[in-house]
C-alpha cells in the first residue's frame, strides 16, 4: 500500500517550535481571489490544507524548502526560517 | 562571544565550510553561523560528491574519516515509460582502482557535520542554532556584518560570505539575490530507504564499499520537466525526485504521490523491495542555469553555492560547485585583506576566478539546456511512449518483417510527432550541450 505523507512526515526528526515559522498574510485572499490555491498542491509536507472557509497551516510537518513563499500567485505567505535549533533535524540528509 | 570578526558566513554547507577551511588554513578566524542544531541537520542532496573538488579543500579526507557511503564505479541512465523503459550504464574498474573516490556518495547530515568539524579543528568557530536574519550596513550600504536570532545578536564583520543555500529569505529580504521566480527552481523530494549491505551489494552488481548511480528521465515525472534518481548508500538507497515547480502548480500534482508512483515503477519497485524508509526530505534544485546567476558580490559581501544558484543539472554537479565557489572566495578575501579593502572592487577578484574555472566555463557552455528541457515537453510526455514502442516491435518475435516492423514504429511516432517536431528536437538538444 502506498505510504502516505502522514507516514513520511512520522519518519521525519522535528524539533517543533511554540509559534509558527509560516503565517498566511490575508486570509481573504486564499478563499476569495485565489482561484489556483497551489499551496494545496506543491507543499511536499501537505502542511496547507482547506478547511470549510479557510486554509490551515499545519507548520509542524514544515520540510523548509520554500516553496509555497514562491509559489503562492499572491505571495500572501510571510515565510520565515525556524528559530535556530527548531525545525526538522535531517538523520541521513 | 567577541562581537566583531574579520570573515562572517552564513551557513555551514560546502560553500560555507569550504571557505571557513581556506581562511583558517591562513590564519584568519572566521565566524560560521548554521541555523540547524549541528551543520548538515537542514541539509540534503542527491548525494554524489567529487573527490577531485572535496580534495582542493582536505586533501587526506580519505585518512580523516570522511563519511564516504559508495565508491561509484558504475552510472546509469534511464529513460523510462509506464512499463519499463531503457537502461543505458557505464562501468569501469578505473573508477574502483585508479581513481577511487572520483564519485562517491555521502549522506549530508553526516558529511558536513564532518565537513565542519575540519574547519573547527583548523581554527573556524562554528555557531550552530543560529539564524541570520538581516545584514548590517552602514551609511554607504557597505555590509559591515550580520543580524541574528540570538539576544544582542548583532556581529560585525569586514567582509561576509553568504552561503546559505537555495532558499535564502536573507538573500531576498535584502536584495542581493532576487527571490527565484517558480520557473527557474525545481522542487525535489528525498526519501531514504534502508536495506541490509548485502542485499545493496546484489541488487546492484557490485562489491563491499562500491555503488551505483541512476539518473532517471521519462514519464515518471508525470509530463512534467523533471527528473529522478536512484544512489547507492552503504545501507540505504537516496531516491529522489523533483520536478519545475512551476509544472507541480499547473499541473495539480503532488510531490509526494508522485514519489510514490515512481517507487512502484516496475524498473523501481524490486530495487526497493522488503527496504524501510528512514527518512522523507524536500529541497530545490537551481534550473536558471548562466542567465540567473546574481551578482556575485558588492561592497562588503560574496555569494557562494547553491546560494548564488551555482548549479550544473546536467551534470548533477552543485555541492563541489559550492565548495570550490566557497574556496575562491576565501582566496579573494585573503587577497582583499593584505590590502585592507572590501569594496567590490576589490572582492572582484571572485568573479574572475569563477569565469576562469570550470564553474562558470560549464553553466555557461550548457546555459540553454533547461530552456531545451522547458521546450521539448514530449521528452516527458509522448516520447517515452513512442521510443518504448520502437524496443518492444523490435524485440517482439511474431514473424513480422523487420522493414515492415520499422514502418510501423516510424508511422506510430509520426502520430505523435512531426517530422519538423523531430529534426527541431536533435537539433536544440546538439545546440544546448
Amino acid at each position: 500500500m502506498a505510504a502516505t505523507i502522514e507516514d513520511k512526515l512520522f519518519l521525519n526528526r522535528f524539533n517543533v517550535d511554540k509559534t509558527s515559522h509560516l503565517q498566511i498574510i490575508d486570509g481573504k485572499v486564499c478563499m476569495e481571489d485565489c482561484r489556483e490555491q497551489p499551496c494545496l498542491y506543491i507543499c511536499p509536507a501537505n502542511v496547507y490544507k482547506l478547511e470549510r472557509n479557510r486554509i490551515s497551516v499545519n507548520y509542524e510537518g514544515c520540510l523548509e524548502c520554500g516553496s509555497c513563499r514562491i509559489g503562492c500567485p499572491h505571495l500572501n505567505i510571510d515565510w520565515r526560517f525556524p528559530t535556530g535549533g527548531f525545525g526538522i533535524r535531517h538523520k541521513f540528509g | 562571544m567577541k562581537e566583531s570578526f574579520e570573515v562572517a558566513i552564513v551557513g555551514a554547507g560546502p560553500a560555507g565550510i569550504s571557505a571557513a577551511c581556506k581562511l583558517a588554513d591562513h590564519g584568519v578566524t572566521p565566524i560560521v553561523f548554521e541555523r540547524g542544531e549541528f551543520p548538515g541537520a537542514k541539509n540534503t542532496s542527491g548525494g554524489v560528491l567529487y573527490g577531485h573538488d572535496l580534495e582542493r579543500i582536505i586533501p587526506d579526507f580519505t585518512d580523516r574519516k570522511c563519511p564516504v557511503e559508495r565508491n561509484i564505479v558504475e552510472s546509469r541512465l534511464w529513460y523510462l515509460n509506464k512499463n519499463g523503459g531503457y537502461s543505458l550504464s557505464y562501468r569501469d574498474t578505473v573508477f574502483k582502482n585508479n581513481r577511487r573516490h572520483n564519485i562517491f556518495t555521502i549522506g549530508r547530515a553526516k558529511f558536513d557535520r564532518w565537513f565542519a568539524g575540519q574547519a573547527s579543528r583548523k581554527g573556524a568557530i562554528v555557531v550552530c542554532g543560529t539564524v541570520v536574519t538581516d545584514l548590517l550596513r552602514d551609511k554607504n550600504g557597505k555590509v559591515t556584518g550580520v543580524r541574528t536570532d540570538r539576544v544582542d545578536g548583532d556581529i560585525e564583520a569586514d567582509v561576509v560570505l553568504l552561503a546559505d543555500g537555495i532558499n535564502s529569505p536573507l538573500a531576498a529580504k535584502t536584495g542581493f539575490r532576487p527571490e527565484p521566480s517558480p520557473e527557474h527552481v525545481a522542487l525535489a523530494v528525498k526519501e531514504v530507504i534502508e536495506l541490509p549491505e548485502k542485499a545493496i551489494q546484489e541488487r546492484f552488481n557490485v562489491e563491499e564499499q562500491d555503488g551505483v548511480t541512476i539518473d532517471i528521465l521519462g514519464d515518471i515525472t508525470c509530463g512534467m520537466n523533471g527528473v529522478a534518481v536512484i544512489y547507492t548508500n552503504r545501507k540505504s538507497l537516496s531516491l529522489c525526485i523533483g520536478a519545475n515547480l512551476a509544472d507541480f502548480s499547473a499541473n495539480r500534482i503532488k510531490p509526494y504521490e508522485m514519489m510514490e508512483n515512481f517507487k512502484d515503477h516496475p524498473m523501481v519497485a524490486p530495487l526497493i523491495k522488503g527496504g524501510k524508509s528512514i527518512e522523507y526530505m524536500a529541497h530545490w534544485l537551481a534550473e536558471g542555469g548562466y542567465d540567473h546567476i546574481p551578482e556575485l558580490c558588492g561592497d562588503g559581501y560574496l555569494i557562494a553555492g547553491d546560494s548564488a544558484m551555482l548549479f550544473n543539472a546536467l551534470h548533477r554537479e552543485g555541492s563541489n560547485l559550492a565548495m570550490i565557489s566557497g574556496a575562491f572566495a576565501a582566496e579573494t578575501i585573503l587577497e582583499a585583506r593584505q590590502n585592507k579593502d572590501f569594496s567590490k572592487q576589490s572582492l572582484n577578484g571572485y568573479v574572475r576566478r569563477l569565469e576562469n574555472s570550470f564553474i562558470l566555463k560549464d553553466l555557461k557552455k550548457y546555459r540553454r539546456f533547461n530552456m531545451f528541457l522547458q521546450k521539448h515537453r514530449e521528452i516527458f510526455t509522448t516520447l517515452p511512449e513512442g521510443f518504448s514502442f520502437a524496443a518492444r516491435e523490435m524485440l517482439t518475435v511474431d514473424g513480422v518483417p523487420k522493414k515492415e516492423k520499422q514502418k510501423i514504429i516510424w508511422r506510430n511516432l509520426r502520430k505523435n510527432h512531426s517530422l519538423t517536431d523531430l529534426l527541431c528536437l536533435c537539433w536544440d538538444a546538439l545546440r544546448s550541450v
